[in-house]
This record gives structure tokens, sequence and C-alpha cells, in this order.
């Protein structure tokens, strides 16, 4: 309140309350705040889940595979799974960046519930830990995969009871940060900033955060129903009860197909941030891309059962859903066409984030492209269930959604910061990652077309030397972000400090200074132009 | 194309929309990495100071909209065409049952023979009726490009018609506990010859043998306990010689001290008949230490639960005979 007389307010990286230190950011209501505790527990769950993938491409070595049990191995990929969906790509972006940025962008000071805000954090934390805790106590960690699926999972002896109430409080840190960003769009747009002048990347988060309230709930009942059918035997999924595994399958799908829209749009938004302030000028064809992540929303809703099409659903639903696939692939085309438009006669600025949302539209492509042969029925029955279908949701999640949460944290990190990284160590770490995951992944395709099927501990002499080839690559690709996250750590301690506006974003986070503070904005600005308007006297 | 076994009749309608879809995807992936770069080097701030603002193009958003959904949809209706011929099998096709139960597959013919191994004639379709004892099991054999989950309480059902003699890989390709990836069979495909002298030659006719293959050394007869439990999948978790697998092996079982664990708590027993007995018809009632609680009840008539009881008790600790 007092930000009006003096020149320069704190920033929000200094604490100015009565609280000091952790519990001045454990308790904090500032989206910044939010959005960095996010990013510090996000990262250290990837981590640990990175760790876990690294061990179980090791004992793919044939060499190696006396290291672990096949019992492990199956906790092992549950728990990567578990980890990497709930707990890093689902929450991923939104949570990040869109606590930090979605108020900034749009001219607002907080986000609509701050308070809700920071309880989304706690259910995230709480979900976590019981997650966690699943893993140490009963009859050994969960084996089912992330998928749960019944009745392996109502039959198993593990602790899948407490893994599946942990995700199910994890849910609610999802709907309440959908409800919260949902409202903060609709009531907390500056003056001027209409809804055809928001930063696309608000349009983004604004489908995404529809998505997360509409659907979550589907999976949280889900798993309730799994945790009573466990507990209390009531038959409703188990067929010896009277109950239909095929419904629980439904009801998965019904949420988490969807949920892959959740992780890929914002990441989506995050690009299309990149881009403009790269090449100077204006996305090419911000309503098209606004509309087309609606539509992937939208259309993204009605796709499910294509996870399925073996299971034995009626002809007509095979069809059916294998032709809202195929649709559902349009608007991500779109967007790619976009993109790459977006360059055409721009004045381009080849910088890391640059380097990295480029990164994310090849892998996106390997990985669309990978979607629309899983949508073909034809070829889905053949790769459905094998490393096909792991090669290429590894593409879109993590070559995608990854990828872009790399371009998105060297794009914001001085912003965020006030520190600027080391260019060429994040240029260093991109050969790693690039050769690294694409030695992982791609052979993961050609295994899976070759009929290795997923979830295997012991594997066909057949498969050996894809799954050789696959390991090392994962050693090239951890050795690449070690790499990353070095240079970024060594920037936070040792970096230069970093300027208002070090890539000439036209975007109202680079209005106001690095980092930002507390209440982002000294005054509410008044919004006269379109999102990306690059004013020409000051180029050139 | 070794690299890929292509089996089937399904496997060549799978292979050709696989190859279409291929085809699409390089030439939309070339073009599109081919353009970025092309842009990053021309509109560099180098070569190009001034970057000009461009706003979009409507004729562009609808031709880039239009030609990926015709595309879309020619993938969709090739897809659709040929697995509708992947997924109905022809009138005279046999009829097998095809049971999964953790972790093995077991094969039952209309005459009543029943396999692990499945034997099926080359250039004749055979038709799968799948099904699952206990949880969701996938059956996939590669080479023929056919998979269909086992899910209990339904029957899904699918076929092939082979084209080409051999040995094929069946694999369980969902989730399905602990020897998820141990749970794999062979077909064997044989001239028709061969196969109809296996099928109709009463219950002695030796099997087919697979074409490629040496002759197999005649195995020797199992006792008929052992038949019964490897009917049964008991064997696909316990061995008879000793083998360490997923659960206690039989070999010396009877007359072992073993720590079991029985609603949290440890305790030592001595395994005897009655133990046998529990162990078999409630298996989580309590569980040797060690072992995952992963063993299902099974099924068993009187005199079978008997039969293998008195196999098992043969198979006693050397020591408690010979002391």
């Amino acid at each position: 309140m007092s930000a009006q007389d003096t020149p320069l307010p704190p920033s929000y990286l200094v604490d100015t309350g009565s609280r000091k230190g952790l519990l001045a950011w454990l308790t904090s209501t500032d989206h910044k705040r939010i959005g960095l505790l996010y990013l510090a527990s996000m990262l250290t769950f990837f981590f640990v889940a990175v760790g876990i993938g690294l061990v179980m491409r090791l004992v793919q070595l044939t060499a190696f595979s006396h290291l672990i049990t096949a019992e492990t191995y199956n906790a092992l990929f549950t728990v990567h799974g578990v980890i990497m969906v709930f707990l890093f790509v689902v929450p991923g972006l939104p949570a990040v960046f869109g606590n930090f940025f979605l108020p900034i962008l749009i001219g607002a000071k907080d986000v609509a519930f701050p308070r809700l805000n920071l309880a989304s954090w706690y259910f995230y934390m709480a979900g976590a830990t019981v997650v966690i805790t699943a893993l140490f106590t009963g009859h050994g960690a969960p084996d089912t995969g992330w998928t749960f699926y019944v009745p392996f999972s109502l039959h198993t002896g593990t602790n899948v009871s407490l893994a599946v109430f942990g995700a199910f409080l994890l849910g609610f840190s999802s709907m309440l940060t959908g409800i919260n960003f949902i409202t903060t769009i609709h009531r907390l747009r500056a003056p001027g900033m209409h809804w055809f002048r928001m930063p696309l990347f608000c349009w983004a988060t604004y489908s995404t955060a529809w998505i997360q309230l509409l659907a979550t709930p589907i999976l949280a009942i889900t798993l309730v129903l799994v945790i009573l059918e466990r507990v209390f035997g009531i038959g409703i999924f188990d067929p010896t009860k009277g109950g239909d595994p095929l419904l629980y399958e439904h009801l998965f799908w019904i949420y988490s197909h969807p949920a892959v829209y959740i992780m890929i749009l914002p990441a989506m938004g995050a690009i299309t941030e990149i881009l403009p302030t790269f090449a100077q000028r204006p996305i090419f064809g911000y309503k098209a891309i606004a509309f087309s992540s609606m539509a992937i929303a939208g259309v993204g809703s009605l796709v499910w059962a294509h996870h399925m099409f073996t299971s034995g659903l009626s002809q007509f639903a095979v069809m059916t859903f294998s032709l809202l696939t195929m649709i559902v692939a349009v608007p991500s085309a779109i967007k790619v066409f976009n993109w790459v438009s977006t360059l055409y006669k721009g004045s381009i600025d080849f910088q890391p984030p640059l380097l990295f949302a480029l990164t994310f539209i090849f892998l996106f492509c390997i990985g669309g492209l990978t979607g629309v042969m899983l949508g073909a029925l034809a070829v889905n029955v053949h790769v459905h269930d094998t490393y096909f279908v792991v090669g290429h949701f590894h593409y879109v999640m993590f070559g995608g959604t990854g990828m872009a949460f790399f371009a998105a944290l060297l794009y914001w990190f001085p912003k965020m910061f006030g520190k600027m990284y080391s260019k060429k160590a994040i240029y260093a770490s991109w050969f790693p990652i690039f050769i690294g995951f694409n030695m992982l992944y791609f052979t993961m395709l050609v295994l899976g077309v070759m009929g290795m099927p997923r979830r295997y501990f012991h594997h066909l002499p057949r498969f050996d030397t894809g799954h050789d080839i696959a390991t090392v690559g994962s050693w090239i690709l951890v050795l690449g972000l070690v790499m990353f996250f070095g240079a970024l750590v060594h920037a936070l301690f040792k970096g230069e400090k970093a300027e208002d506006n070090p890539w000439g974003g036209v975007t109202l986070e680079w209005t106001i200074p690095s980092p930002p503070p507390q209440e982002n904005f000294q005054e509410i600005p008044t919004i006269t132009t379109e999102a990306y308007h690059f004013p020409q006297e000051e180029i050139g | 194309m070794d690299w890929i076994k292509e089996a089937s009749t399904s496997a060549q309608k799978s292979d050709a929309v696989f190859f279409y879809v291929f085809a699409l995807s390089v030439v939309f992936l070339v073009f599109i990495t081919a353009l970025m770069i092309y842009f990053v080097i021309r509109y560099s701030r180098k070569r190009h100071p001034k970057a000009e603002q461009i706003h979009g193009h409507t004729g562009l958003e609808i031709l880039w909209t239009a030609v990926p959904l015709v595309l879309f949809l020619t993938i969709f209706y090739y897809g659709w065409t040929n697995y509708e011929y992947m997924r109905k099998a022809p009138a005279d096709a046999m009829e097998v049952k095809v049971n999964a139960r953790q972790w093995a597959w077991s094969f039952e013919y209309p005459n009543g023979k029943q396999t692990k191994v499945l034997f099926a004639p080359v250039n004749r379709p055979m038709k799968l009726e799948v099904r699952s004892l206990d949880v969701i099991h996938g059956f996939f054999v590669p080479a023929f490009r056919i998979k269909v989950d086992a899910v209990p309480s339904h029957t899904n059902t699918t076929w092939f018609q082979a084209t080409r003699l051999g040995t094929y890989d069946i694999e369980c390709t969902v989730i399905c506990g602990v020897d998820h990836s141990l749970m794999l069979s062979k077909v064997v495909i044989v001239p028709e010859d061969a196969f109809k002298a296996w099928y109709f030659g009463g219950p002695d006719a030796p099997e087919p043998k697979p074409v490629p293959d040496a002759p197999r050394p005649a195995a020797p007869v199992p006792p008929p306990a052992v038949a019964l439990m490897d009917a049964k999948g008991c064997l696909a978790c316990h061995s008879v010689d000793g083998k360490p697998m997923v659960g206690p092996t039989f070999k010396g079982l009877f007359g072992r001290r073993e720590e079991v664990v029985e609603a949290g708590q440890r305790r030592t027993i001595t395994v005897d008949e009655p133990r046998l007995r529990e162990a078999i018809r409630t298996p989580m009632k309590s569980v040797v230490r060690g072992y995952p609680p992963a063993m299902p009840a099974v099924a068993l008539a009187p005199a079978e639960l008997d039969e293998i009881v008195a196999y098992l008790k043969t198979l006693h600790a050397p020591a408690a005979e010979h002391p």
C-alpha cells in the first residue's frame, strides 16, 4: 500500500511481514511465492522419478537384470508413472508459471483467491506425502502401473489404497487451482484487457482450468470407488461380485485422457509466448490459436476410449472414438503451422528459450504423429500396450510438456529471480538432452513396433540391442539434465543481475522490475493494444 | 521386413496402414523441421534486422485446417476398414478358447484337446475366444499384429490366418502381477497335414513339431499330479525341482519349517498336510515370509486336491526321510 510513495517497492523475494525465512514462504499467499513453492517441490519429485527411470533402464541391460526383483521393478514403473503424471506433468506449467505469470500477464495483483491458492499447494504436498508414504508402508509399493486397472488393483496385496488416496488429494489441488484461474481470468483482467487482448498463455491456462475443474472430480470419484471396493468389497468393478472391470477403464480414462491436455495445453501456451518475443513480431493467427486451445479442451474430452481399442468395445464405439481422435489432431496441427509461420519474416534472436521452444515443436510433432498412428485402428491393435505407446507419450509429455517447461523456465528465469544464467552452459546442455532423448525414446518406438510389451521386467533376447541403445540414451539424457539444472542453480547464486526486459518482450511481465515487486504493479496498467504489439520505432 | 516378422494376413492389413501413416508423418516432419531451420537462418536478426508485423492470413488458416483434416480422415478410414478385416473372423474359422490366468496361457480346442502352446495350421483361419480367470491380461502375437484383452467376465475374440510356417511369440500386454513379463507362450504354425494328424490322432497323438526347429528329444512323461498342477497354473509360480520362482518351490516343502506372516504376525510352522490344504484353499490367510501375497485361490475338486497333496508329500525334504 505504501508502494505508491516509495520509488522502488521491495521485490517479492524479500520478507517484509512479521514472519521471516522458511515460515514466511510457507504461509505466503503471494501467487509468485506459491509458484516457486510448486517449482521447488515439483523439481524435487521430478528428479526422484528421473532416478527411478534410470534404474529401470539399467536393469533392462541384461547384465544388470539381477539388481532388483520383478516385484521391485513393477513398483518402480508404478511409482515413476504416479510421480511424473500426478506430481510433475499435470500440475507442471499451470502451477508454476500459471501461478507466477497469469496474474501479471492480465495486469492483476494476485489470483482471485490467494488463500485457496496456498491451500492448493498444501493439498498438493499432502497428496505427495501420502503417495510417498504408500511406497514405504504396508505390504510393499503399488505394482499396478499408474493406471491402477481393476481387478488386479483390487486383489494385489500391495499398498494400492493409500497411493490411490494420495492421487485423490492431488485431484483437489488440481480442481482448486482450476477454479482459481477461471475466476482470475474472468474477474481480474486489467482495464482494457479484452479477452482477445490476453496473451495466449492465458487462453491456454483458461482452457486447461476448465478441464481441471470438470474432469478431475470423475477421477476423484473413481479412486474413492477403488478404495471402497478394496476395503468393503462393494462390487462395482470386481467381476466376481457382479462388477465390470471395463467400467473402471472408462471412468479412469474419462479423466486421464483430458488430463493429457491438462498437461500439454499450458505447454503450448508457453511456446506461444516465447516465439513472438524472439521473432519480434505478433503471433501468427492469434484467434486460431486461442480457439484451437478451446477446441482441444472440448473435443479432447470425448476421445478417452481410444485407450481401450483392444478391450472389447463395440464396433460402433471403436469407430467413433477413432474418428474423434483424428479430429482432435487438427487443432494441434493448426497450432504447429501458426508457430512456424510466426518465424516468417521475423527478426530472429536465437536465444536459449527459443532453442528449447523449437525443440519442443520438433519433439511434439513426433509425439503427435505417433499419436495419429495410435489412433489408426489397424495400427493401434498392434502397437497398443507396447513400447511404442511408452515412446509416444514420452515424446508428448517429456519432449512436449517437459521441453516447454524448460523453455518457459529459461524464458522467465531472469524475471522470476532477477538473475541471468550462462547461455553457453545452456546451449551445451541442449546437445546431450536432444541426442539422449531421441536415442532413448525413438528406440522405444522401434522396440514397440517390433512387439516389445510395456511394463516388462524380463524382455525376450531379440529386443536386447534396442534396450541397450535406449539405456545408453538415458545416461546421455540425464547428463544433459544435470548440466541444464546445474547452470540454473549456478545462476541463482552466482548469476549476473538480469535486466527488466532481457529478451525485448512486450507482454506485461516485461514492463515491471526483475524480480517483480510484491504487488506486481505499482499502478494497474490500462491496456490499449493487442497482446503482441511491437512498437515499430523501438526496433532497428 | 525381417525385424518385424509379418506372418499373417492381418499383419499385412495392419502394416499397410502403418506405412501409409508413416510416410505422411515423415513428409510432414521433414517439411516442418526444414521450414523452421530455414526461417531461423533466413530471418536471423543479422540478416533481417526489422521484423515485419504480420498478424495472420485467413486463407492459410483455412488451408492448414482443411488439408490435415482430410488427411486425418483418410487415415481414419483406411485404419477403420482394415481393422474391420482384422476384427471379424471368417465363418469357417476353427474356434479355439484361450484362457489367461496369472501367469500362464492355455488353449482349448473344439474337440477338448488342451495345450500350453497354440498349434495352428498355415493358411487356415483360426478364431480365438479370449477369457481370463482372474485379472485383465492382454493376448498379443506381434508377428500376427493381433491383440485383444482378456477381461474377466467378458469374452473377447480375435482371429488370424498365418501365412508362414514357424514359431511366434505370444506375450501378455496388460500388467497382471509379479510375473507379467514371464506370461509368454508360442504359436506354432505347422502344415495342415501335421496339424490334422495331431488334432484327429486321439489323445495320444504327439504334438506337431515346429517346422524350422530340429526334432525335440522326447520329454519324460510327468506324473499325473504334475500335469494337473500345470493345467491349474500352479507351476507358473512354484517349481518342483527347487528352482526359485515367484512362490516357494515344492521340492522339500513337506516337513519343512517355514516362517509365515498371518494377519501381520510372524510365526514359524512345520508344513504338514493340514497346512498344505489350508495354503491351497485360502492362500492369502498366511503367506510364507519373503514371498509376495500374490497367490490366487484355485478352484479344485476334492479329488484333485487330494491328488496334489499326495504328490507334494512325495517331494518331502530328504533330511526328513533319512535322518
